[in-house]
């Protein structure tokens, strides 16, 4: 083995770590049948955790593969995000396996190659490399996304998403194609610098456009939010809870990369798109909200205005800005996990409940879940001193520095009304008559629940240091 | 007293209490009975720490003191607290108002007592950090985080149309803060810092003030609230429960007033300058109208909330005057109010507890049967019509003065609202409390019990006293304000030189 190998190799030690570990659990699932449900998802949280482990200690900045894989402070803090999304769910998934027949090996390892997809996704840094982490990880979503196939719901689920992202997949390597074209070049360094050097043609914006629309679909950015509260709904919920967490992250760690690395010189140009996709984002996730029934889907528009208020820092295109995201989606991923975990806990005696209207009540029936989910509520809505207000603080203070005073005010107004459908649940748990108590919570989600509540309400006292660590990981472009 | 983080100290005391009280398992009376107590022994010490702030207070003194600094997030954001003369006396009436409020929520509120105790010392602490922030970020989050507790407090233990009520609270108040949210982060990018004393100092160009000080009108006037932002105050009024309501109307809408005087008027005194005639016609068009709304009300905690917006127009009204007698009047009035407006829903508490209804109609001739309630009730109907020898006098006179300086026609028609607040006022009055005693259900009613008059008759005392006697009030504030002003003024006059030339 060469040396650059070598380095290479450790470079990416936790995808290697997943990879290999995702194959291993596979074979264990395939011999022993269904009965190892449990333990391959325990040894699953066990390769995220020793990936993470080892990015923690061993982690340090460097490229690998050519260029085209990079670990440096902005890929390693998104890599942490993502495997904690991913960890968390596939602990939440274990009582819900159990109580749902849902006990199929196949999750967990689906899980892992998603994972692993995400990873790359990250640390990408050539469009091939994006290309293929995003395919690994779009081919494993599929199929989580129907893994209940005798269910119509989640197959139509399944079969939607499929259809729309391979769909978008084409976009994008249709936009990678134009860009090669026009800059010859995969690599994003050698993108931005031919940018950088000449003018820019109009294939090139093209080519822009329809990067920037694939990769808009997998943060489910409206206009290319349709698949979202189909696939939330129709999912089973850890389902539904790892694909509101972990692709997330990834996602827009690509968009950030992609926009701040390969397309820095025509910021202008992708700046206008991000403003227009961030206000839709921001609108419909207010507004299609009000009217929800199912808290699933509910959570749904809620993901796509959250992902709207994300890029309102990308808009600004400045290291505050970067920041912003960075901040925005750790906060993000807290927050879902919890509520989450609460929706997985949404249990009567005869089975899982989804309506928001089965919540009422529920502040004299089960107060500390209902106030943990207060909690929660508000700090979606982003009402201070809760960690959500800390994240669209850091967004918009980076979009007022870039003056972009229409974006910004559209966005907090935007957050009002979003507010509205939040003290909506407020309201059906401690204003509302009770209709029945839910059984006692899981202890895995029991506590999933609590470390997210704790979160939110302290953030104040934390978030010097979760400031500062963001602050390392935006450095990165800058 | 330096060394001891008085103001941290009293800002987070209710917090503790809340922690004990969330400790006590509510199940059954005697859980119920210690809940209230260590509600009420936490506001009382409060209020007893922080008359401490009051008697080590420096009259001399304009700037802050008793300050804390620490640092807190990045960015420069700082956990700063510190009080002035404007500020102080706010922190005093809050303290003292919270037991009233736990004392008057002793019978009335028999479900959730554990929730309904944790609200409001929570509210305690956001109140009191309010008026203590020196950092601006501090200051929004203080300011904003109050929307929780009073949203569940009007929704879970208020009236019938409770839900329509802190909905309509919640997001009008929301939607004026999100501005003044913007606002504070182009002024952290103009000015480089989020430290209030700083930002104090710090010249911001013309025309950008006129846009902050936009963005800071549309929260401090939906809080106040000024017409024609204030339809959200009777709603809330009529559904949150008595001491909500004495919270809102004592405390609450003081920050709006506070807002105008900490951040509107010395930062950005050009706007200020700028749109003061455009204040004037709101504060007397919500005078008058509102006046005349209070007028027609069916419903006693309806009218006085009208009657609340038209007494928060002297204060803008004094505010915007910019002078001494405008502003120190106004701050009178915010206190007076404070003890009145709070005094007036008590009243109402009081035999709402016995009738269960705030009908007007209702009642009639309950100085019969109740000869104590007739004579405190009165004592604060005259305090709002701004009787002489009342701490109402002192606060309309001060502002009617303030404003005579600046613009005889605004003084002219501000000065009719005080004959109507008299018509209003001495009408209700008269409705419910004298006439004979007809109605059936009124008859069996038995006068003011030891709990009431305990609540009462300090307000009684305060609300003579300081009509009578202003001057501790008066010597708190004199050196700050005479110091905001001189700052004013040079700010306008340097520009306008500027402008000569």
């Amino acid at each position: 083995m060469t040396p650059e190998l070598l380095s290479s190799l450790s470079l990416s030690t936790p995808e290697l770590i997943i990879a290999v570990g995702a194959l291993a659990l596979l074979m264990i699932g395939v011999f022993s049948g269904e009965r190892a449900n449990s333990t391959v998802t325990g040894l699953a949280v066990a390769l995220l955790v020793a990936a993470g482990a080892w990015m923690l200690v061993f982690g340090h900045d460097g490229a690998g593969y050519g260029t085209a894989f990079v670990s440096d402070p902005f890929a390693r803090f998104m890599k942490f995000l993502t495997l904690l999304g991913a960890a968390v769910t596939l602990i939440m998934s274990v009582g819900f396996a159990k109580a749902e027949k849902f006990d199929k090996f196949e999750f967990p390892v689906l899980v892992l190659l998603a994972t692993l997809g995400m990873l790359l996704m990250i640390s990408a840094n050539d469009m091939l490399a994006l290309y293929l982490g995003l395919e690994l990880q779009s081919l494993a979503l599929y199929v989580i996304a129907a893994i209940n196939r005798d269910n119509v719901r989640s197959t139509e689920a399944g079969l939607k998403y499929f259809v729309l992202g391979a769909l978008s997949s084409g976009m994008l390597l249709y936009g990678i194609s134009l860009v090669y074209g026009y800059t010859g070049h995969t690599s994003f360094e050698a993108i931005a610098a031919a940018l950088s050097g000449g003018e820019r043609q109009l294939g090139l914006v093209f080519g822009l456009v329809f990067v920037l629309a694939g990769l808009c679909f997998k943060i489910s950015a409206v206009p290319f939010h349709m698949w979202t509260p189909d696939v939330y709904e129709g999912a089973p919920t850890p389902v539904t809870a790892f694909f509101a967490a972990a692709p997330k992250m990834a996602a827009m760690a690509l968009i950030v990369r992609v926009t701040m690395g390969a397309f820095e010189p025509i910021g202008t140009d992708w700046q206008q798109i991000i403003v227009f996709v961030s206000i839709a984002s921001m609108a419909l996730g207010a507004f299609a909200a009000i009217g929800q029934k199912n808290i699933k889907r509910l959570m749904a528009y809620s993901s796509i205005g959250h992902m709207g208020y994300a890029l309102v820092g990308l808009a600004a295109n400045s290291e505050a800005g970067v920041r912003g995201v960075v901040i925005y989606m750790l906060i993000y991923l807290v927050m879902t996990l919890g509520t989450f975990a609460f929706i997985l806990a949404m249990r009567r005696k005869d089975g899982n409940v989804e309506q928001i209207s089965d919540l009422a009540g529920l502040s004299s029936t089960n107060p500390m879940m209902a106030t943990i989910l207060t909690i929660l509520m508000f700090s979606l809505a982003g009402i201070p001193p809760l960690a959500g207000f800390w994240g669209k603080w850091y967004v918009f203070l980076a979009a007022i520095n870039a003056n972009l005073y229409a974006l910004a005010i559209i966005g907090v107004l935007a957050s009002v009304v979003g507010a509205f459908y939040y003290l909506r649940i407020i309201k059906i748990m401690w204003f509302d008559e009770p209709v029945g108590g839910f059984q006692p919570m899981a202890g895995e989600l029991r506590l999933v629940l609590g470390l997210s509540g704790a979160f939110v309400l302290f953030y104040v006292l934390i978030g010097g240091p979760i400031g500062q660590m963001a602050e390392a990981a935006a450095k990165t472009f800058f | 007293m330096s060394g001891v983080p008085i103001l941290s100290l009293v800002t987070f005391l209710p917090l503790v209490g809340a922690f004990l009280i969330l400790l006590i398992r509510d199940d059954g009376d005697a859980a119920r009975r210690n809940i209230r107590n260590v509600a009420l022994l936490t506001t009382v010490f409060t209020f007893a720490v922080s008359l401490l702030i009051w008697i080590y207070f420096d009259n001399a003194e304009a700037g802050f003191q008793f300050v804390e600094k620490a640092a807190w997030l990045d960015s420069g954001i700082s956990y700063h607290m510190g009080v002035d003369g404007i500020s102080m006396l706010f922190v005093i009436l809050t303290t003292f108002l919270m037991p009233l409020c736990i004392l008057a929520s002793w019978e009335s509120v028999e479900k959730r007592v554990k929730e309904y105790m944790i609200a409001f010392l929570i509210l305690e602490t956001l109140m009191i950090g309010v008026f203590c922030a020196l950092d601006i970020v501090l200051f929004y989050v203080f300011f904003e985080a109050g929307l929780i507790p009073m949203f569940i407090i009007i929704g879970v233990w208020g009236g019938k149309r409770r839900v329509y009520a802190s909905f309509k609270f919640f997001l009008f108040t929301l939607l004026g803060s999100v501005l003044m949210l913007l606002a504070i982060m182009a002024m952290f990018w103009q000015a480089g810092t989020t430290d209030i004393p700083t930002l104090l100092a710090h010249d911001f160009p013309a025309n950008m003030q006129t846009w902050l000080w936009l963005a800071f009108f549309a929260s401090f006037a939906v809080k106040m609230p000024m017409w024609p932002v204030h339809t959200w105050l009777p709603d809330a009024h009529v559904e949150a429960p008595t001491a909500g309501s004495v919270i809102l109307a004592g405390i609450l809408l003081k920050m709006g007033g506070y807002g105008f005087l900490r951040f509107s008027l010395p930062m950005f005194p050009l706007a200020s300058e700028f749109f003061a005639p455009l204040v004037f016609a709101m504060s007397v068009i919500a005078i008058v109208y509102t006046s005349l709304v209070a007028l027609m009300q069916e419903d006693i905690k309806k009218l006085i909330a009208y009657s609340s917006v038209a007494h928060m127009g002297y204060v803008t009204m004094g505010i915007f005057a910019m002078n001494e007698a405008g502003v120190q009047g106004a701050i009178f009035q915010m206190l007076s109010h404070g003890l009145v407006s709070g005094a007036l829903f008590l009243c109402v508490g009081v035999v709402y507890d016995r009738m269960h209804t705030r009908e007007i109609a209702a009642y009639g001739g309950l100085v019969n049967n109740m000869p104590k309630y007739a004579v405190a009730f009165l004592i604060f109907t005259m305090a709002n019509v701004g009787l002489p020898g009342t701490s109402g006098f002192v606060g309309e006179f001060l502002t009617l003065f303030g404003i005579f300086q600046v613009n005889t026609w605004v003084a002219l028609i501000a000065a009719s609202g005080v004959i109507l607040s008299a018509a209003y006022a001495l009408w209700l009055y008269r409705r419910v409390v004298f006439g004979a005693l007809t109605k059936e259900s009124l008859k069996g009613l038995f006068d003011l019990s030891g709990r009431e008059k305990v609540v009462l008759y300090p307000l009684v005392i305060l609300v003579i006293f300081y009509g009578v006697y202003p001057a501790p009030v008066f010597d708190a504030t004199t050196a700050s304000v005479k110091a905001l002003i001189n700052n004013v003024t040079v700010s306008i006059d340097a520009a306008q030189t500027a402008a000569a030339n």
